[in-house]
C-alpha cells in the first residue's frame, strides 16, 4: 500500500462531505486524513484527501470520485512536487521541572507554545506529517496529555495552479493507449 | 414578468415542462400541497398505487419499455423509504428515473418531526445524484437538472426532496431554468484512436467475442450493434440485463452468458481471444470467478461510465462514450479495415462454437407428473410473441423467461438485473403497460415474487391497465430452494411457501377484480394463455401449478470458474476439440 494525495475541487454545496465520506467508506476505500475549506474562487472548495491504497484501487477511487456530480476536479499530487503541511496541536505535561527542556524541543523544531498552565505547555507545530511525528517522538517521554491534527493540505509546487493542471491520467481513461 | 405561483404549482409546472405525462405516486402530508394543483394538470396523469415501492418500480418498468424518464412520488418518511428499493434497483440497472419526496417543513428538519427521514442521505449511495430543495425559487432549477441528470450520460435515478413550506410558499415560475452542473460532463464522443485499434483488434482476432450488456439497450444502440455484428461475423453473447439487444433468431447469437447462461455462450467467453465489450460491467454474475474468467482474451471495453472500465477486469483498450456513437465509429473503422484487405477470419471459431451450440442447446425434462414451469414459459413466448414485452420478478422464473422466451427486439425484456429486487415484475408491467399501451405485457411472476407486491393488481384494474400475470406457482422460493437441493443436503429451510394451497390465487385475482384462470397440465397450457390473450377489459393472472423440483441449468455455481458449467446435475459438458 501507498500514500496517495489527492486534491479535490468540489461545489461548495451542503452534504457533499458527506457524498466524498459515503463513496469512501461504500467502496471500502480507507481515508487516512481529509481537510476541507473554501479556495480563491467562492462556491468552491477544497479537499485534500491522504489514502494509502494501490494505484488500481486508487484509480477507481478517482473515477467514483469523478462520478459524483458535486465534483469538479481530482488533481494527485506528487509527494516531490507538491508542498504538505499539517497543523497539530499538542497538551504537553511540563511542570517547573521539565517546561525550560520542553521549550527546548519547541525551538528546536521551530514550534510555538500558545498556551502555559503551571502543569502543562499547549504547543502550535506545523509541517509535513514526518516532522510531526518526529516532533512527537520527543515529545512522548514528557507526557502527551491531549493532541489534535488539521488534517494535511497540500499544494502543487511552481506557479501552476490547480485549474491548469490536468486530472490525472488514469481519469482520461478514453485517451490512454493500449 | 414571470408567473407568481405556489411552490407546488412551479413543481407541477416544471414537471410539465420537461415533458413529464405519467407519474406514479402515493400523496400524504409533507407532500400534500403537491396534489392539489397535480389534480388540475391536464398533461400529467396520476397513477395511484397501493405502495410505494410499487410507484418506483413501474416509474422503472415505464422508463425501460419507453426510454423516457420514468416519474414517481412520495411523501415525507415511511413514504420516501419505501422507494429506498426501487431507487437502488434503478441504479443497478441504470434506469432513467426521478423521485419526488414531500419532505417536513424546513424548520422541522434535524427535528425528528413526525414523518422525518433524512431521505438524501439515505440515497446518496443509491442514487446518481439528489437535491433538497428549501427554496421554492430553485424548484425548476433542480427539477431540470434532475432530468438531465436522470437521462444522459450513463442513465440512473435522481431524487427530488422538497420541503413542506418550499412547497406552499409563493414563487415566480421561469423555464427554462439555468442548468449548472458544472462537475458534470459525460464523454459521449469515443477517442478515435482507441476505436482504431479496436477495429485492428477484431480484424485480427481468431476467437472473438461481442460481449454485450444492458447499455446497448439504454443507448437506443441495438441497430447499430445488428450492423457491426453482420458486418464482422463475430458472435454475440447478450447478459441478462441485455436480452433483447441482439435478435435471438439471428445466426451470430449464442445466448445468454453468466451464471445459469447457455453452454455457447459461457464457453464462448471463456475460450475468447478478443472481447469486444459493450456496455457491459463484467459482473460476477457473468464472469464467475473472476479470475479465471476469459483467461486469454485481450478486452476491449466501451461504456459511458469511466468507472466501470478497469474495475473489475482490466481493459487493453478502453473506449468512453455513448454506445449510439461509438458503434457506427467501429463500423467505419471495420470497413476501413476490411478496405485495406484486413478481414478477420474465424471459421475455426465457429465451427467450434456450433459445435457447442449443437451439442448443447437449452433445453429441460418435461415433468412425469404435474407441469414442467419451462414449457409454461416458452409456450408463452411462442404464442404471445416477440411484440410482446415480458417483465420478471427474481429467482427460477426469471432466468427460464430469460432462456426460453425468444426476444428479438430490444426493450421488450424487463426485469431486475443487478439488485435483483423480488416483486419487480407485477409494478414493472403496470409501468411497462402504461408507457406501451398498444402492446400485450407479461409479468412472468414467482409465487414468492407476487406476494410481495401483487397489490397493484387493484392499481392495474381501478386504473384500466390490462397486463397479464403468468404465475409460476412451485409453492416454494423456488431459486433458494434449487441451492439448498445443490449446496445444502436437500434441507429445504424456510422455502415452502405452501402456495399450492393459500393464497388461492384465482380468487385474489377476482378479489382485484382481474381475471383468474387456473392451469394444472400441459395440455391445457396453450389454451389458457389463448384465453388469457384474448382478455383486454382487465388485469389476467394465471396461476400455473408447477412442479417444484425443477431447476434451472445450466449453471456456475457461484464463486465457481466459468469452466465448471454444469448443463445438468453432475453433468459438465465436453468442451469439444481445442485448438
Amino acid at each position: 500500500m501507498t500514500r496517495h494525495t489527492l486534491s479535490v475541487l468540489v461545489e461548495n454545496k451542503p452534504g457533499v462531505l458527506a457524498r466524498v465520506s459515503s463513496l469512501f467508506s461504500r467502496r471500502g476505500f480507507n481515508i487516512e486524513s481529509l481537510a476541507v475549506g473554501p479556495t480563491e474562487v467562492p462556491d468552491v472548495s477544497r479537499m485534500t484527501i491522504v489514502v494509502n491504497v494501490e494505484s488500481l484501487p486508487l484509480e477507481q477511487v478517482t473515477k467514483q470520485l469523478n462520478k459524483l456530480i458535486n465534483v469538479l476536479k481530482i488533481v494527485e499530487l506528487d509527494q516531490g512536487a507538491a508542498v504538505a503541511r499539517e497543523i497539530m496541536l499538542v497538551k504537553v505535561r511540563a511542570d517547573i521541572d521539565s517546561r525550560s527542556k520542553v521549550i527546548e524541543v519547541v525551538q528546536l523544531f521551530k514550534a510555538k507554545v500558545v498556551d502555559v498552565a503551571p502543569e502543562a505547555l499547549t504547543i502550535e507545530i506545523t509541517g509535513n506529517p514526518e516532522k510531526l511525528t518526529d516532533f512527537l517522538k520527543v515529545m512522548e517521554p514528557f507526557g502527551i496529555k491531549e493532541l489534535v491534527k488539521s488534517g494535511m493540505v497540500a499544494v502543487g509546487r511552481g506557479s501552476r495552479s490547480i485549474s491548469d493542471r490536468s486530472t490525472r491520467p488514469a481519469d482520461k481513461a478514453g485517451e490512454r493507449t493500449a | 414578468m414571470s408567473e407568481q405561483v405556489t411552490g407546488a404549482q412551479s413543481l407541477v409546472l416544471s414537471l410539465e415542462a420537461a415533458g413529464v405525462t405519467d407519474v406514479f405516486g402515493i400523496p400524504g402530508g409533507a407532500i400534500l400541497p403537491l396534489y392539489d394543483p397535480l389534480m388540475d394538470s391536464r398533461q400529467i396523469r396520476h397513477i395511484l398505487v397501493r405502495h410505494e415501492q410499487g410507484a418506483g418500480h413501474a416509474a422503472e418498468g415505464y422508463a425501460a419499455a419507453s426510454g423516457r424518464v420514468g416519474v414517481c412520488m412520495a411523501t415525507s418518511g415511511p413514504g420516501a423509504t419505501n422507494l429506498v428499493t426501487p431507487i437502488a434497483d434503478a441504479h443497478m440497472d441504470s434506469i432513467p428515473m426521478v423521485a419526488v419526496t414531500g419532505q417536513v417543513a424546513s424548520a422541522s428538519i434535524g427535528t425528528d418531526a413526525f414523518q422525518e427521514a433524512d431521505i438524501r442521505g439515505i440515497t446518496m449511495p443509491i442514487t446518481k445524484h439528489n437535491f433538497l430543495v428549501t427554496n421554492p425559487h430553485d424548484i425548476p432549477q433542480a427539477i431540470a437538472e434532475a432530468f438531465h441528470l436522470a437521462s444522459t450520460g450513463r442513465p440512473g435515478p435522481v431524487l427530488v426532496d422538497v420541503s413542506k413550506d418550499a412547497l406552499q410558499a409563493m414563487t415566480s415560475f421561469d423555464w427554462p431554468p439555468t442548468i449548472n452542473l458544472p462537475g458534470y460532463h459525460p464523454v459521449t464522443r469515443p477517442h478515435a484512436k482507441q476505436v482504431r485499434e479496436a477495429a485492428r483488434l477484431m480484424v485480427e482476432a481468431r476467437q472473438p467475442v461481442l460481449y454485450v450488456g444492458g447499455g446497448v439497450i439504454r443507448a437506443n444502440a441495438s441497430a447499430a450493434l445488428l450492423r457491426l455484428a453482420e458486418l464482422t461475423g463475430i458472435p454475440v453473447v447478450t447478459t441478462l440485463m441485455a436480452r433483447g439487444a441482439f435478435p435471438d433468431d439471428h445466426a451470430l447469437q449464442l445466448g445468454m452468458p453468466g451464471m445459469h447462461g447457455t453452454v455457447a455462450a459461457v464457453g464462448a467467453l471463456q475460450k475468447a481471444d478478443l472481447l469486444v465489450t459493450l456496455g457491459a460491467r463484467f459482473d460476477d454474475r457473468v464472469t464467475g470467478k473472476l479470475s479465471s474468467f476469459a483467461p486469454n482474451a485481450t478486452v476491449i471495453h466501451a461504456d459511458i461510465d469511466p468507472a466501470e472500465i478497469g474495475k473489475n477486469r482490466f481493459a487493453e483498450v478502453p473506449i468512453v462514450g455513448d454506445l449510439l456513437e461509438i458503434i457506427p465509429e467501429l463500423i467505419v473503422a471495420i470497413e476501413a479495415e476490411h478496405a485495406a484487405g484486413r478481414q478477420g477470419d474465424y471459421e475455426g471459431w465457429w465451427s467450434q462454437l456450433s459445435h457447442m451450440r449443437q451439442t448443447y442447446p437449452l433445453g429441460y425434462d418435461l415433468s412425469e407428473d404435474g407441469l414442467s414451469p419451462q414449457y409454461v414459459i416458452e409456450r408463452l413466448g411462442v404464442i404471445s410473441g416477440e411484440n410482446s414485452i415480458y417483465t420478471a420478478g427474481v429467482g427460477q422464473h426469471q432466468m427460464w423467461a430469460a432462456q426460453f422466451i425468444k426476444y428479438n427486439k430490444p426493450r421488450t425484456w424487463i426485469n431486475s438485473g443487478g439488485l435483483g429486487t423480488m416483486g419487480f415484475a407485477v409494478p414493472a408491467a403496470m409501468g411497462a403497460k402504461v408507457a406501451a399501451p398498444d402492446k400485450t405485457v407479461w409479468a412472468v411472476d414467482g409465487d414468492g415474487c407476487f406476494q410481495m407486491t401483487n397489490q397493484e393488481l387493484v392499481t392495474c384494474t381501478i386504473n384500466e391497465i390490462p397486463i397479464k400475470v403468468a404465475l409460476i406457482n412451485n409453492s416454494s422460493l423456488g431459486m433458494v430452494r434449487q441451492w439448498q437441493t445443490l449446496f445444502y443436503n436437500e434441507r429445504y429451510s424456510n422455502t415452502d411457501l405452501h402456495s399450492h394451497r393459500l393464497p388461492d390465487f384465482v380468487k385474489l385475482a377476482d378479489a382485484y377484480g382481474c381475471h383468474g384462470l387456473r392451469c394444472e397440465t400441459p395440455d391445457e397450457v396453450d389454451a389458457t394463455i389463448e384465453k388469457a390473450m384474448s382478455l383486454n377489459d382487465a388485469p389476467v393472472v394465471i396461476d400455473f401449478v408447477v412442479h417444484k423440483d425443477a431447476m434451472v441449468w445450466p449453471m456456475v455455481a457461484a464463486g465457481m470458474s466459468n469452466d465448471e458449467i454444469m448443463v445438468a446435475r453432475s453433468m459438465a459438458p465436453e468442451w469439444g476439440s481445442d485448438d
